[in-house]
C-alpha cells in the first residue's frame, strides 16, 4: 500500500505514560504485510497475545517491563522472530521484515 | 463428546461451502474483521452486540437468542461451524454460548480465520442472505456455566484453570498484552488456580495440539481428572477455548466456563487473591 504512514502508529489516545508500548510494522520486500500474526512470547518464550497486521502491516502490544519476543507468522513465509526490550512510558518500534 | 463430534478441518469447511444445511458463522474479538473479509457464505455475530444484553452484564435471553438465530436465518437442524480471529477465542466462546442455549449439531473449524489465512484460503467481501427461520432454544444449561459464588466455593476443592497469560496470572498484566493495561480491577488469580494458559493447546498456525498431547499439558499441570473443573480467564472467552478443549476434545464431564472471570473476580470485595507464579492457599 502506497502511502502508508512511515515512523509507526499514531500513538493518540493512548496514555503512553503508564504502557509499555511495543509496536512495528511487517514488510515483505518493502511493501507492507496485511495479513501476518504477530505474537508476543514472554521471557520463557510462553505465548502472551497475537495482533493481526492492521492493512498497512501494522501492529502494536501493551507490554509489561522486560524483554520479550516477537514471532511474526505469514502466509507463504518462515515464521520470523525479534527480541524487544519494552519499558513503562516508551514505545518500542520493531521493524519485521518477512 | 470428541474431536470427531465436535471440531471440523479448514479442507472439511472447503468441501462444504455451498452445503445449504451448513453454516458457517464468524465470531471475532475485533467485530470489523468479517467486514474486511470472511469465508464464503459465513454470517458474522457480533460478541458485543449480539449476545450481551446491552443493560445488565449478562448474556442476552432465551427469547432474544431466538430471535437473533431465526432473524440470521439459522435453523435448529442445521450444522453451525464457528470460526474467529485469535485462535478462535471468540469463536469457542460463541460455541460454548450455542451449547449453552442446546444447539443440537455444532463444529469449531480447527485453526479459525488464522489457519484460513495461512492456508492462503479464498475470502469473500460478499455477505450471504439467508431465509428467515423460526429458531428454539433450550433453558440455559448452567451445567456449563459457573457463576462467582460458585468459583469461590471451589477454592481448594475443584480444578479451578487460569487460562490467562503466566504474566497476568502473577499479576504483572492486568489484561491480554494486545489491550491497554489500565484497568480497574485488582490483579493476580484466584487461589489454587492451576495456570494453564490456553496457548498451551494450540499450535502456532491455532490448531488444537493432539489429545495425547492435550491430556499431558493438563495433567502435568496438576488438572486432577477424577474433580469438577472450572476455567476462567478475564472475560470468559479464552476460558471457552479451554473449556472446549477439556469438555468436547478430552470428554471430562464436569467443566464449567466462569465468564464473570478476572473482572469480575478481581472486583469482588473480600475474596482471596493470590499473586505471582505460585497456586498460593486455599
Amino acid at each position: 500500500m502506497c502511502g502508508a504512514t512511515q515512523g509507526g502508529l499514531s500513538l493518540d489516545g493512548i496514555n503512553v505514560a503508564k504502557e509499555a508500548v511495543v509496536q512495528g510494522q511487517v514488510t515483505r520486500g518493502g511493501e507492507p504485510v496485511g495479513n501476518a500474526y504477530v505474537r508476543l512470547l514472554d521471557r520463557t518464550g510462553e505465548f502472551t497475545a497475537e495482533v493481526p497486521t492492521s492493512a498497512t502491516g501494522h501492529f502494536r502490544f501493551f507490554a509489561g517491563e522486560g524483554e520479550w519476543t516477537l514471532r511474526t507468522l505469514a502466509p507463504k513465509a518462515d515464521p520470523v522472530d525479534r527480541k524487544v526490550h519494552a519499558a513503562v512510558g516508551s514505545v518500542a518500534e520493531v521493524a519485521v521484515a518477512i | 463428546m470428541s474431536r470427531e463430534n465436535s471440531l471440523v478441518t479448514a479442507q472439511w469447511v472447503a468441501d462444504h461451502l455451498d452445503d445449504p444445511k451448513v453454516v458457517l458463522v464468524e465470531v471475532d474479538e475485533d467485530t470489523t474483521a468479517y467486514d474486511k473479509g470472511h469465508i464464503k457464505g459465513a454470517i458474522k455475530l457480533d460478541w458485543t452486540t449480539d449476545l450481551q444484553d446491552q443493560v445488565r452484564r449478562d448474556f442476552v435471553n432465551k427469547q432474544q437468542f431466538e430471535a437473533l438465530l431465526s432473524e440470521r436465518g439459522v435453523a435448529n437442524d442445521d450444522t453451525v461451524v464457528l470460526y474467529g480471529g485469535n485462535n478462535n477465542w471468540f469463536a469457542a466462546y460463541a460455541y460454548w454460548y450455542f451449547k449453552l442455549y442446546g444447539h443440537g449439531d455444532l463444529k469449531l473449524l480447527d485453526g479459525g480465520r488464522k489457519k484460513w489465512e495461512l492456508d492462503s484460503r479464498e475470502l469473500t467481501e460478499e455477505v450471504p442472505t439467508r431465509e428467515k427461520t423460526s429458531y428454539t432454544a433450550q433453558e440455559q444449561d448452567r451445567s456449563i456455566r459457573a457463576f462467582r459464588d460458585e468459583t469461590v466455593e471451589a477454592i481448594g476443592v475443584k480444578n479451578l484453570v487460569d487460562v490467562r497469560s503466566p504474566d497476568e496470572y502473577a499479576g504483572r498484566l492486568l489484561a491480554p498484552a494486545h489491550l491497554p493495561q489500565e484497568q480497574a480491577q485488582r490483579a493476580g488469580h484466584i487461589p489454587t488456580a492451576a495456570n494453564v494458559p490456553w496457548s498451551k493447546a494450540a499450535n502456532d498456525d491455532g490448531t488444537f495440539k493432539s489429545d495425547d498431547e492435550l491430556k499431558k499439558i493438563y495433567t502435568e499441570a496438576g488438572v486432577d481428572w477424577s474433580k469438577d473443573t472450572i476455567a476462567y480467564c478475564r472475560i470468559g472467552e479464552r476460558s471457552s477455548h479451554t473449556w472446549f478443549v477439556l469438555k468436547e476434545l478430552l470428554g471430562q464431564e464436569n467443566v464449567k466456563n466462569y465468564d464473570g472471570s478476572w473482572t469480575e473476580y478481581g472486583s469482588l470485595v473480600g475474596v482471596p487473591v493470590a499473586l505471582g507464579d505460585e497456586r498460593g492457599e486455599a
